[in-house]
């Protein structure tokens, strides 16, 4: 399989991924190396992962990242009310206490976080470890661990080692700077906004009820509003959505009705400052050009 | 595209090939090393390797590490695989290397103008603090122009004024170190029972928690980074500034200290001397070219981009004292800040100009760096910077 045939299975699930961002996915799956996504937000950093692990059939799994992420909600927890039930009932069953030990800390009453989860699996998953910038850096010290290793210790139980090795995503949109450690572990690949062509065929393949000219018009109009002075410019979601709208609304043409186009504008500016820099003449123009 | 590059015959083969791309990515600041020559030839085994697009698409994957490599990185694999030749570009400025210089040689002025930055606003009846150093009048303008008069640290800073300042500092450090942390750890008291702990417990009372265990969340210690701006007009505040430097690092065995003028000095080392007056005796021949010009942009973007890199995180504050005066573009000090700010850290910048009556950050300087600044406040002398200890503690 080369990072053709991946890009091609890619886009029959939906996703157009650049060649850049094909032979880093190409590289991470076939070195068993993770892969570090880093780019603006609404790019489709989180939806590759998505989309990867319906083009492989596996399950994924998903860690959201969050400033203050420790241990127990990433890694693995033991299930305190069962152990705590365990050891009452086990006191009127005249259990000693070394049996109750052994039993109340044995896989059966630990609860699998995600990372241990996709250690786990039978098939490899695809790990998504989403945000990773938002989590603080000891967490980011912590997974490099994991991630070399491929193994977790938990005190009571001993070393759990992996069954297979899933396919790690980490994505990064910059929230604070990736240690160097971190990012030499990766393949790297920086996911920009598609150009025209690829937005395109993302609206094609998304939007299929749209008809070319409006599509062509839609991708346009959005290409050249994310070169206006934005605080946040318009992701691919953003796009589908803008599109989306116009379609419920059954507009054929972008020029036909500044008032309306304006209004629909909600789906791709989501700031008030955004929207007072894009007023309704300006959006005329815009699209004026577009057409 | 070019053909691709004829390698000389004796030429030892792929590996050497790839290991002087690897050098040739190098010495344009890539950040790559043995383990990425390793990862690179298992990648391009896993590719069509002489279709030059592939190998070009599998090693940029490899080798980049943030979105600059990214963008410069076709370019330099045009250049050592393509026949244009092992050409070294300088991307990166040559002020990565910027180890504390030893050097007791003054170097050349440079020609650049000096662009004046208009009037400071003069002082209204002065401070009032009755700091002898403080009675500047007339115009401060930020000047490029290196200052060959050396200074001698130990003609403004009084071992008296270290020991202050030293009372100061830890003062300041304590306010700043009550920064709690998310995490939670086990401790004797908290608001979170420890739920492993006090089952842990429990099995030696037949699974009756009678003990609970808590969690709670630990204070963390805050990293100062002072950086001390020694330029020309800076020089009537050098006094307390140096001596909360001083104080600082001696305090303090995590904190970072620095000098700029046209340079940035990392003073860290020399400071921690046992004996406070040589320490400045050894800052005067670090800090050669004291109450020059000021370069506050260019210096900030160096201390940016290397040793911020090593020395600042999300647990740091960067105290940066100056009057804003600066010879470099706004833009450059903007940019600077920028990249700082997204190290975590928070920024402090401590304006000796801002207890002058009516003074607004009009220095071009000073307006570009307002939009990072988590705190702007006067300073100018040992009182006003224990007077901040309240602030610091709301931070």
């Amino acid at each position: 399989m080369t990072h053709l045939d991946l890009q091609t299975s890619l886009a029959q699930q939906g996703y157009i991924a650049s060649d850049d961002l094909a032979m880093a996915l190409h590289l991470a799956i076939t070195l068993g190396r993770p892969l570090l996504l880093e780019g603006a937000a609404g790019v489709g950093k989180t939806d590759i992962a998505r989309t990867l692990a319906a083009a492989r059939q596996t399950e994924l799994i998903r860690l959201q990242c969050y400033e203050g992420l420790d241990a127990s909600q990433a890694i693995y927890e033991w299930n305190y009310q069962r152990q705590l039930l365990a050891i009452r009932a086990a006191a009127e069953d005249g259990e000693t206490g070394l049996t109750v030990e052994k039993r109340i800390f044995s896989q059966e009453y630990l609860l699998e976080r995600p990372l241990l989860q996709a250690i786990r699996r039978e098939v490899a998953p695809v790990l998504l470890i989403d945000e990773i910038d938002r989590a603080d850096e000891e967490f980011e010290a912590y997974l490099l661990e994991v991630l070399s290793d491929f193994q977790i210790t938990v005190p009571e139980l001993g070393t759990i080692k992996a069954i297979t090795r899933p396919i790690v995503i980490l994505t990064a949109n910059g929230t604070r700077d990736l240690s160097d450690a971190l990012r030499r572990r990766c393949i790297y690949a920086h996911v920009d906004y598609p150009d025209r062509a690829t937005e395109l065929a993302i609206l094609a393949s998304r939007c299929p009820e749209i008809e070319a000219h409006l599509g062509l018009q839609i991708v346009s109009f959005v290409q050249s509003i994310r070169k206006e002075e934005l605080e946040k410019a318009p992701g691919i979601a953003e796009m589908l959505d803008f599109a989306a709208a116009l379609a419920g609304l059954g507009i054929n043409d972008l020029t036909d009705d500044p008032k309306i186009l304006h209004a629909t504008l909600a789906t791709l500016l989501k700031t008030q400052s955004d929207r007072a820099a894009i007023p309704i003449e300006v959006a005329a123009r815009l699209a004026g050009k577009a057409a | 595209m070019s053909r691709v590059t004829k390698f000389a015959a004796r030429d030892p083969g792929l590996g050497a090939r790839v290991a002087g791309f690897m050098g040739h990515l190098r010495d344009n600041g890539f950040r790559v090393g043995v383990s990425e020559t390793d990862t690179a030839l298992h990648a391009l085994a896993e590719v069509v390797s002489v279709d030059p697009d592939q190998a070009r698409l599998a090693l940029k994957a490899v080798c980049a590490g943030c979105a600059e490599d990214v963008a410069q990185f076709d370019a330099l694999f045009t250049s050592y695989w393509m026949n244009e030749g092992r050409v070294r570009q300088k991307i990166v400025p040559s002020d990565r290397t910027v180890a504390p210089q030893n050097s007791a040689s003054s170097r050349e002025d440079e020609n650049l103008e000096t662009s004046g930055t208009g009037k400071a606003h003069s002082p209204e009846g002065g401070d009032g603090q009755g700091d002898s150093y403080s009675d500047g009048t007339g115009e401060l303008i930020a000047s490029s122009v290196h200052n060959l008069m050396k200074k001698d640290l130990r003609e403004l800073v009084s071992p008296d004024d270290i020991r202050a300042a030293e009372l100061i500092a830890i003062r300041l450090g304590r306010a700043l170190r009550d920064r709690r942390s998310r995490r939670r750890k086990a401790a004797r008291k908290g608001r979170q029972i420890d739920f492993r702990r006090t089952i842990r417990h429990s099995l030696a009372t037949g699974g009756e928690p009678l003990r609970l265990a808590k969690r709670a969340r630990p204070d963390r210690p805050v990293k100062i980074v002072a950086l001390c701006d020694v330029s020309g007009s800076m020089m009537l505040y050098a006094r307390p500034f140096l001596a909360f430097l001083a104080g600082l690092i001696r305090a303090d065995d995590s904190s970072d200290a620095y000098l700029f003028h046209t340079r940035l000095v990392r003073i860290t080392g020399a400071l921690r001397d046992d004996d406070p007056l040589r320490a400045l005796n050894r800052i005067t021949l670090l800090a050669d070219g004291f109450g020059g010009g000021s370069k506050i942009g260019g210096n900030l973007q160096q201390f940016a981009r290397g040793y911020a890199r090593k020395f600042v995180n999300g647990r740091s504050v960067v105290v940066i004292l100056s009057d804003g005066y600066d010879s470099d573009a706004p833009e450059v000090l903007d940019a600077a800040l920028a990249k700082l700010k997204k190290r975590g850290c928070k920024i402090i910048w401590l304006n000796p100009l801002k207890g002058w009556a009516g003074y607004e950050p009009v220095a071009r300087g000073m307006a570009a760096a307002l939009p990072y600044l988590d705190m702007f406040a006067a300073a100018n002398t040992l009182g006003d910077l224990a007077a901040l200890e309240r602030e610091l503690a709301r931070l």
